[in-house]
């Protein structure tokens, strides 16, 4: 079966690009299914990313991603920009369908999907959708110069996106459900020093007004049930992400939430040959760095699976070859 | 080869004179989803040369074409076609989405 690959990677942020780094050095010839859009992950929707290790100064999401990239493919791993619409993971040879429905197979997979952003849900949310609700300020944050705007959320992303658009703005409202935040401390004290921003607690955003554009959005406070319009003309949505493991749904294992269960600190999954990594498993830490260092061990995890399946393979004794699947 | 680049300047002759339709890509150095769409514009503009140009226009560079255009969001993929907007796409979409979305002009 010369056309069954070692491994397929899919999924191309930091686990997806570290997993592919590490498989390519092990000459694994990797086959990175980066999406078709969602190539780079979600530091493509970033500016300056201050705590990844190496970067004394930081560095643009995109840029890192780039540099990821192109270290993936320096050692051989071979990049598609794709998407894939269906998987079979359950036999001992994968079967991983393409956007164009070519059919790729591999001995094993290695699932970096990470997540995708959670919107508000409100009526008018899709339809106004780039014309004023958005979910990446960095994009879209210097078209609202000297305007007023709301930001969703209470979390890191949340300040982050605040904090980054009064550089343009003229007023944030920071608009959280709860009366404190999730946000870690420097970010707090940041967006807390900053004149631009001011935070509306126990709130929620209930409704978002305008036609074609945005031009208002209603607030009602959890607490009073009062509800408030604000004229902004910028809704920007940080109210956290949900693990992209739908495709994998009915044969890997996942979570109330949709998060893949892999045996930790192992990356393995319920089904042998297949590996998780990344934001898609990851309630806790949610790290371009955490995600890099799980990257890396499901393709360590990978290479010693195949390994043993090979001496199983060679040996035929069943035992080890059953044995391979627990590695 | 990168696909062409208008400016605020040329704009009109570039874009709204022309008389094939013309896709502009409005984007910027600091966009991700705008570097993750421009290789996808390639490939397209490169399969369907004959019946669509498509351009770039750096909304950093040339803020007033956006602003007339009421573009707030990037990538904004608007076709021009007789000087008149004839379709707006917002947001990176996948190949296959952009094709259809395209289907009348190619």
């Amino acid at each position: 079966m010369s056309d069954v690959r070692n491994v397929i990677i899919i999924g191309s942020g930091p686990a997806g690009y570290t997993a592919a780094i590490y498989a390519a050095r092990a000459s694994l010839n990797p086959l990175v299914f980066e999406g078709s859009v969602t190539a780079g992950g979600a530091l493509m929707n970033t500016t300056d990313v201050e705590n990844y290790p190496g970067f004394p100064e930081g560095v643009m999401g995109p840029d890192l991603m780039e540099q990821l990239r192109s270290q993936a493919e320096r050692f051989g791993a071979e990049l598609v920009t794709d998407d894939v619409t269906s998987v079979d993971l359950t036999g001992e040879i994968k079967v991983v369908v393409d956007g164009s429905g070519a059919e790729h197979r591999a001995y094993a997979v290695i699932i970096a999907t990470g997540s995708g952003y959670r919107e508000l849900g409100l009526p008018g949310e899709k339809r106004l959708s780039g014309r004023g609700v958005s979910w990446c300020a960095t994009c879209d944050g210097f078209f609202f110069r000297d305007q007023d705007i709301v930001v969703v959320g209470g979390g890191d992303t949340a300040l982050e996106e605040a904090t980054f658009l009064t550089r343009f703005a003229r007023s944030v409202t920071v608009v959280h459900r709860r009366d404190s935040l999730r946000a870690s401390k420097i970010m707090q004290e940041r967006a807390f020093a900053n004149d631009k921003i001011r935070f509306l607690w126990d709130s929620e955003v209930v409704d978002v007004h305008g036609d074609p554009k945005v031009d208002g959005v209603t607030v009602r406070n959890v607490v009073t049930g009062t509800e408030t319009h604000l004229d902004v003309t910028g809704l920007f949505v940080a109210i956290g992400h949900d693990p992209r493991s739908e495709l994998f749904a009915g044969q890997v294992r996942r979570d109330d939430e949709g998060y893949v269960l892999v045996h930790a600190p192992s990356t393995r999954t319920n089904l042998i040959g297949v590996f998780a990594c990344g934001d898609v498993v990851d309630h806790t830490y949610r790290q371009a760095v955490t995600a890099a260092g799980t990257g890396c061990a499901a393709a360590l995890d990978a290479e010693r699976y195949l390994a043993a399946l090979e001496d199983a393979l060679l040996t035929q004794d069943p035992v080890q070859v059953a044995q391979a699947g627990v590695l | 080869m990168g696909a062409k680049t208008v400016t605020d300047e040329s704009f009109t002759s570039d874009v709204l004179q022309r008389e094939k339709p013309v896709l502009v890509d409005f984007w910027a150095e600091w966009c991700g989803p705008c570097r993750q769409v421009s290789p996808i514009l390639e490939e397209i503009a490169g399969e369907h040369a004959d019946k669509i140009e498509i351009v770039k226009l750096n909304v950093d560079e040339n803020p007033r074409t956006a602003a007339d255009y009421g573009v707030v969001s990037i990538p904004t993929l608007n076709v021009y076609q007789g000087g008149e907007i004839v379709k707006s796409i917002v947001g990176a979409k996948p190949k296959a989405m952009l094709l259809r979305d395209l289907a009348d002009f190619i």
